[in-house]
């Protein structure tokens, strides 16, 4: 079968479940990356808070997820959530094996691993702003809670931008790693498709071009997101 | 507690001999792809369009899509080909090993042009025309005034992509290379104790981070001692150059 037919939309064509399982991608991404911002956030607040403990827990966290390999912190949740499950069970008095979806686990290992990149964006951008404009803001009378909705968070959004599309890439990219938990994403259905046709390279080269789509359009929002964020910004020429 | 510690000493030696494996993997790939990188960086440096598109299309294909895909495509991907199967080049690409030290070399070597093209274009043109003028050919004016100039700026950008590299290591173990993840799979499929092995297996992988942060940061302090400033505290500099 040549390639055009294998990768077509026809009847024997593996064209709707490839471009399926590329949405598959997509949500697993946006879900892991929407976690990661979260965490990023809240990791971000911690390393700025004044009590050491808060402080270091934030700065393990942090160096402990991005000096592992994503790989291990997806079988530590794909085995270990449902160790800790079984044992929720076992306290509950209810007995028998319980799983999360591969989806779930998938969506949480990438959020958790990301979060820890998008941390160390986030406080980049907080530290860049100029320190005069905060003093300004409290000089004001303004309380932390003000300050930050009305001067940090504007500034440091922008400021945090290209970092936050680096991190939408890693994501992207780590979304492929879900296929050794057996989520069908891009990657597990190249698989599929090339363990039953006998043609690899076909199915993961056609992969590999969709994974280049989505990172070149993805990179071409947040280019214009960039733009966008930096309007009314003064450049020296 | 006993059987906890009997445990985690059992699966730290299981482990640890995954080590040499992953630090083979890191290092022959980082050589290869660094001598890549720089044959990259200089077609991008070249301005010519026939050596710099090559180049930038490389560069954007293997940054753009996922290492897995990169090693899959070699290792299952190659077979297809059946003129490849009957090449001298057939023993090697059958190998699992051979195939994700590829992979990872082609990949760093993508990441690694634009460190390499950054630190080339950081030395300022003024040491270049002054070592023109002195009479310097090109390649003495290289040898002796960019490269040096441009090792040292690309340090800190290259320690972070081995950094990536040692962890990069941990996706042979997909195609059955037994490195420490590999390892640390199997045992957890074995014994269901995915926390303390997972303890374990991140806890080599930091150590070995630790090691070549450090060890740059040494390499840093050794090539740039103008900005030692023996009088000012450590912390200091740190705060300053936030």
């Amino acid at each position: 079968m040549d390639y055009l037919t294998l990768m077509g939309f026809g009847p024997d064509g593996w064209g709707w479940s490839m471009l399926r399982a590329a949405a598959m991608t997509l949500s697993v991404a946006i879900g892991g990356y929407v976690i990661g911002v979260v965490l990023g956030c809240i990791a971000a607040a911690a390393s700025f808070s004044g009590l050491v403990p808060v402080r270091s827990v934030a700065g393990a966290y942090s160096t402990v997820m991005r000096g592992v390999p994503d790989i291990l912190v997806i079988y530590l949740f794909y085995f270990g959530s449902g160790q800790f499950l079984a044992a929720l069970a076992d306290l509950a008095g209810h007995d028998g094996f319980i799983t999360i979806p591969a989806f779930v686990v998938g969506i949480l290992a990438i959020g958790v691993v990301s979060g820890a990149y998008q941390m160390q964006v986030f406080r980049g951008a907080v530290l860049a702003l100029n320190k005069g404009e905060i003093e300004a803001g409290r000089a004001c009378g303004m309380g932390p809670a003000l300050l930050f909705r009305r001067v940090v968070m504007p500034q440091a959004l922008r400021f945090a931008v290209p970092g936050a599309g680096n991190v939408w890439q890693l994501v992207l990219k780590e979304s492929a790693l879900i296929s050794v938990i057996g989520l069908v994403e891009l990657m597990r259905q190249a698989q599929i498709g090339a363990g039953s046709t006998r043609q690899p390279f076909s199915f993961f080269l056609t992969a590999a071009a969709l994974y280049l789509l989505i990172t070149a359009a993805s990179g071409r929002i947040f280019a214009w997101l960039e733009l966008r964020a930096m309007r009314g910004v003064r450049r020296a020429a | 507690m006993g059987d906890f510690l009997t445990f985690m000493a059992v699966s730290l030696t299981t482990l640890l001999r995954g080590v040499p494996l992953t630090l083979q993997l890191a290092l022959l790939s980082v050589v290869t792809g660094g001598i890549l990188a720089f044959a990259l960086a200089f077609m991008r440096l070249s301005n010519r369009v026939w050596l710099d598109y090559p180049a930038r299309a490389y560069i954007f294909v293997f940054r753009g899509t996922p290492l897995l895909v990169q090693i899959y495509l070699i290792y299952y991907g190659l077979g297809q080909f059946t003129g490849l199967r009957a090449s001298f080049l057939w023993p090697f690409l059958r190998e699992a090993y051979w195939c994700a030290m590829l992979a990872l070399a082609l990949n760093t070597a993508a990441y690694s042009a634009e460190v390499v093209r950054g630190g080339l274009l950081s030395v300022p043109s003024g040491q270049i025309e002054a070592a023109r003028s002195c009479g310097m050919s090109h390649w003495l004016t290289f040898r002796r005034i960019t490269l040096p100039l441009a090792l040292r700026q690309m340090l800190p950008g290259y320690s972070n992509e081995i950094i990536l590299m040692v962890k990069s290591t941990a996706l042979a173990s997909t195609i059955t290379v037994m490195e420490v993840t590999g390892l640390a799979a199997k045992l957890i499929s074995q014994s269901y104790r995915p926390v303390e092995v997972f303890v374990c297996a991140g806890a080599i992988y930091l150590v070995i981070n630790f090691a070549v942060a450090r060890g740059f940061t040494l390499l840093e302090r050794r090539f740039s001692p103008e900005r030692q400033r023996p009088h000012v505290q450590p912390n200091q500099i740190e705060e300053s150059r936030v």
